[in-house]
């Protein structure tokens, strides 16, 4: 039998106790995986020390996993189970996890380093907020009835896929899982839910909530493990009908490549960008300042939709490195212990991320870029990297064409609006973007004219859970969020009723 | 200002108390009139209690109140999420009231505490929670023409939207319309039935209790002369949504027409066809039908009263159905094994009774009941007549009332002819084992709901409305959400030039 360890916490945003499972979560009960040798160090990566350990899985356990949800699916789930009670399901699970938001904050802000008060309102608030979105979709999840001729009833039916595989990233563990779990659950599907090995904690701790919401055993089965052995399992199970990714794009690769070898189950993808934030001469120049800082600096920059590239029209260039710089080196000021309500820049969630970051960071100087701020570490201890801004870049370098995935933005300068559309498309990435003109013809035309899923003009990082969200071209397949993310959790099934056509 | 107290017995032995004032911008105040209303029991016909009229001027005070609720702290000045948050406190709070609710339900209408519990109060905590789902949904279009242009529509609130109700499922249809128009923005000005208005004094209540802003949703009590033609003839509401007779219908819908050209949505009352074939299943045509007619005392306006039978079928179905009949407990809602409780009020008993008797008079066979149950209150035993003709008032006009009528047919597309033969066109059922007979039959009946092979089932989440005189809009579903909302198409000029 796993066990549990607890996590006293006394610190000045959060105080008490949290107990979290070590084991895995299967068939609505906890367990040891079969080959119980397999485990993974959860590291503070404020302080780079050991928090607890959990188990890991293989890939027998992800088939154990299989068969309690397609058991579930055939008796409790799925048709045996009325939209109207998912949605009753999901609202609860949305009101427990509000209820607990002080603890999910807490381990987020241990577990990923994240400042304490923004896991709250932002990873927690944003997570409990969409559940309850698809807790109300899940009894309006309607078909078409076509007109063809009187002789036929022609009617679609949307089908949830009955097991779903679904794989998130360290850098919103809980916030990727409701994302996840919503739509997912809404439409009657049931879930093999693989967290980061890296940022386990709060998943651990949700499945106490499936439970406490009343989801049937083997609905929700979370499996933790590493991306080789247990993801890879995930993404080639010939009896997972469909499989969703949110990682990087080389990981999203394998997972597509595992579905064409296996039995081509349906693959949706959020994965990396490198999203352009174009700043015109037409702008308020305060409020772009502001929201590119929020674009490019929340979450230390671990975020798929960071605006890394900042385009700045050449005549608002000077005055806006300078006033840009000053609050990158303000926000610096600011880094410390996740749990102080002072701090608003934390960690990098582990060494090898820290050091990934660092390495473009010496990149970028050696290609010959000036850093203009920042460029090193924070501090003696845990994975702290200083807010950096490069300057003097050119588009071959490494650090201007890679994902970087840290707290590091590369600012360049534009004379003409095609210039910059053409520069700003020039990426294999496609995720999103940020335009700020007080123009409104402008702002709408080079909108349309970005190659990316979501363009946010004036603004940054709004996702709001109504409205799709996903990447062009390298960057995914597929949309989550809204209406559509019914569509990525459903197939259509059309049914032709002959009412009178004889042969 | 009133109130009213009472502690239940029989199968409920809970206790409730509540202000029975008018309800405007979140408190209860008399009328401008200072005159009452009484509250009968249909069980006894004994006085209940008195509750404050609402008269015309209550409604001008109402409808500014509201106005400024739509423009300050309501409409699009509140997210749709929001709006969800507030309408799913309120299903709770109907929840944890359930049973106290259905307590009002079954001694100010007469349904029996089992049928208000099992279905009004279930049904209404539904459809709230179901359309504080859409509440965050609310989704335009964005419309390709060409490059140089951003087309998309917006679906707006109305603003201040007036609600009339009848009796027949008082909470529930409070429910029905005050679930949409909340979720979509909009504010309120509701009117129940001066027969039924306990439930919805009640939910006043529960809507300050769930966090509504003042203002967002006022509870007129009063008459139909009165404050339901004030409503329908005011400037400054831009939409009204009625249920009740036909004959009422229409003078909301005149009023409309002569003063603001208001939005008119109508739900009205229906002469339902039960279309029974040999080949369906009997014992469940059998069951079904007389679920069809004698439901809420036949107080529904989808009620199936009119019951045809194929020849082959038609002694063994008239047999059964007559048992089925005759079996049906007539008596005090909160008596333990009782069916069917009594009709609303005297007027509906004497109209019930007077079809009766011109049914009798127009030489059609009583083949059961046909007379009052009891010596006390508006009881009617569950009735059923035999030996029709399409010309008969019984079979023409709706009676609101346990009087089906059963009629013998043959000929296959003559009884879709007969079945659709009426000026009403609310509902339909159609009773066949056979797919392509069960499917043809069900599209070709012109009526707002075709069940097959089951009768009076209703969810939240799919339309319910009228064909011809049967009324105009959809209630129910996503189709409920175009009553209260207004389109607009917003073009952004992205390079066009003059």
């Amino acid at each position: 039998m796993p066990g549990t360890t607890t996590l006293d916490l006394d610190t000045s945003s959060f105080k008490g106790s949290i107990s979290i499972n070590t084991g895995l979560f299967i068939g609505g009960k906890w367990c040891d995986p079969v080959d119980a040798h397999d485990h993974a160090e959860i590291i503070n990566p404020s302080t780079g020390k050991k928090i607890m350990v959990i188990s890991l899985a293989s890939s027998k356990d992800v088939d154990l996993a299989v068969k309690a949800a397609h058991k579930a699916y055939k008796t409790s789930w799925g048709f045996k189970c009325p939209g109207k009670e998912r949605g009753k399901m999901l609202l609860k699970l949305a009101d427990l996890l509000e209820r607990d938001a002080d603890q999910f904050a807490a381990i987020e802000a241990l577990n990923v380093g994240k400042p304490y008060h923004v896991a709250k309102a932002y990873d927690v608030m944003g997570a409990v907020e969409y559940i309850r979105y698809f807790g109300g979709w899940a009894d309006k999840n309607q078909g078409n009835v076509i007109e063809t001729n009187e002789a036929k009833l022609a009617y679609t039916r949307h089908e949830p896929f009955g097991v779903c595989g679904q794989i998130i990233p360290w850098n919103f563990p809980l916030l990727m899982m409701s994302w996840k779990v919503g739509p997912a659950l809404a439409t009657g599907n049931c879930i093999i839910l693989k967290p980061s090995e890296m940022t386990p904690l709060s998943a651990l701790k949700f499945a106490e909530l499936v439970v406490e919401a009343g989801f049937p055993p083997g609905v929700v089965n979370i499996i933790n493990g590493y991306g080789p052995v247990v993801g890879q399992a995930i993404a080639e199970h010939p009896d997972i009908a469909k499989v969703a990714f949110t990682g990087s794009t080389l990981v999203g690769r394998k997972v597509m490549e595992a579905s064409a070898k296996s039995n081509l189950k349906v693959v949706t993808l959020e994965l990396g960008g490198k999203s352009p934030t174009i700043v015109f001469d037409d702008s308020d120049l305060d409020q772009a300042l502001k929201w590119t800082m929020q674009a490019m600096y929340a979450n230390m920059g671990q975020s798929c939709v960071a605006g890394s590239r900042v385009f700045v029209h050449e005549g608002i260039y000077d005055e806006f490195i300078q006033k840009f710089s000053a609050m990158v080196q303000g926000l610096g000021q600011t880094a410390g212990d996740p749990f102080s309500a002072n701090t608003m820049h934390g960690p990098q969630v582990s060494q090898v991320q820290f050091d990934r970051i660092m390495g473009y960071i010496d990149s970028g100087k050696s290609e010959g870029a000036t850093v203009h701020t920042g460029g090193e570490r924070h501090g003696t201890e845990g994975f702290f990297i200083k807010p950096t801004i490069f300057t003097d870049v050119h588009p071959e370098m490494k650090i201007v064409k890679e994902e970087i995935f840290g707290p590091v933005a590369v600012v360049l300068k534009f004379k003409t609006e095609e210039e910059v559309i053409e520069a700003a498309n020039a990426t294999t990435y496609g995720l999103s973007c940020c335009i700020f003109t007080e123009n409104i013809s402008r702002g709408i035309r080079v909108a349309h004219a970005l190659e990316n899923g979501s363009a946010f003009i004036n603004s940054a990082q709004l996702v709001d859970h109504g409205v799709p969200f996903g990447g062009y071209k390298q960057s995914g397949i597929g949309r989550e969020h809204g209406e559509y993310a019914l569509s990525t959790y459903t197939q259509v099934k059309g049914i032709h009723v002959n009412l009178g056509i004889r042969l | 200002m009133t109130s009213f107290s009472y502690d239940f017995s029989g199968t409920y032995t809970g206790k409730t108390s509540f202000k029975t004032g008018v309800f405007i911008g979140g408190e209860f105040r008399h009328g401008a009139s200072k005159s009452t209303i009484d509250v009968v029991n249909p069980a006894t016909g004994k006085l209940v209690t008195q509750i404050s009229e609402a008269t015309a001027a209550d409604v001008d005070d109402a409808v500014k109140v509201a106005q400024k609720a739509f423009d300050e702290t309501w409409g699009l000045n509140v997210g749709g999420a929001q709006r969800a948050a507030l309408l799913n406190r309120l299903a709770i709070l109907m929840d944890e009231h359930a049973d106290e609710l259905a307590a009002i339900e079954a001694l100010d209408n007469g349904k029996t505490f089992g049928w208000a519990k099992g279905v009004d109060i279930s049904f209404s905590i539904a459809t709230i929670k179901y359309f504080a789902g859409w509440a965050d949904k609310i989704q335009g279009q964005t419309i390709e023409t060409d490059e140089k242009k951003l087309i998309y529509t917006r679906h707006e609130p109305i603003g201040v939207v007036g609600q009339i109700i009848p009796w027949n499922f008082p909470l529930l249809m409070f429910a029905w319309k005050i679930g949409p128009a909340l979720a979509t923005g909009n504010a309120i000005v509701i009117k129940p039935s001066e027969f039924t208005p306990m439930t919805a004094l009640r939910m006043c209540e529960l809507i300050n209790e769930a966090g509504f802003p003042k203002g967002v949703v006022n509870v007129l009590v009063g008459y139909g002369h009165t404050v339901g033609q004030t409503i329908s003839e005011h400037m400054d509401i831009q939409k009204v949504a009625f249920t009740g007779s036909t004959l009422v219908g229409r003078k909301v819908m005149a009023a409309a027409a002569a003063t603001n050209l208001k939005n008119v949505t109508l739900e009205l009352g229906g002469k339902s066809p039960n279309i029974i074939f040999d080949d369906a299943d009997l014992e469940q045509a059998v069951n079904w039908a007389a679920h069809g007619i004698f439901w809420n005392h036949g107080q529904a306006c989808c009620a199936g009263s009119r019951i045809f039978v194929q020849a082959g079928i038609y002694d063994e179905f008239l047999e059964r159905f007559t048992a089925k009949a005759k079996s049906i407990q007539v008596g005090d809602p909160f008596a333990p094994g009782i069916d069917q409780g009594p009709q609303v009020s005297q007027i509906q008993y004497d109209r019930i009774m007077s079809y009766i008797d011109s049914g009798k008079q127009e030489g059609a066979t009583v083949h059961t009941g046909g007379e009052r149950h009891g010596t006390e209150g508006f009881f009617i035993k569950p009735t059923i007549f035999t030996d029709v003709t399409p010309e008969m008032k019984i079979v023409k006009e709706e009676i609101f009332g346990p009087v089906g009528v059963v009629i013998k047919f043959t000929d296959e597309a003559d009884v879709i002819r007969q079945a659709n033969d009426t000026v009403y066109g609310l509902a339909a059922a159609v009773f066949s084992q056979n797919i392509n007979r069960a499917l043809e039959t069900a599209h070709k009946l012109q009526a707002g709901t075709a069940w097959v092979n089951c009768v009076n089932q209703l969810h939240a989440n799919v339309p319910f409305g009228g064909y011809k005189q049967s009324g105009i809009g959809r209630e129910l579903g996503e189709y409920a959400l175009h009553n209260y909302t207004n389109v607009k198409a917003v073009h952004v000029n992205l390079g066009h030039k003059m």
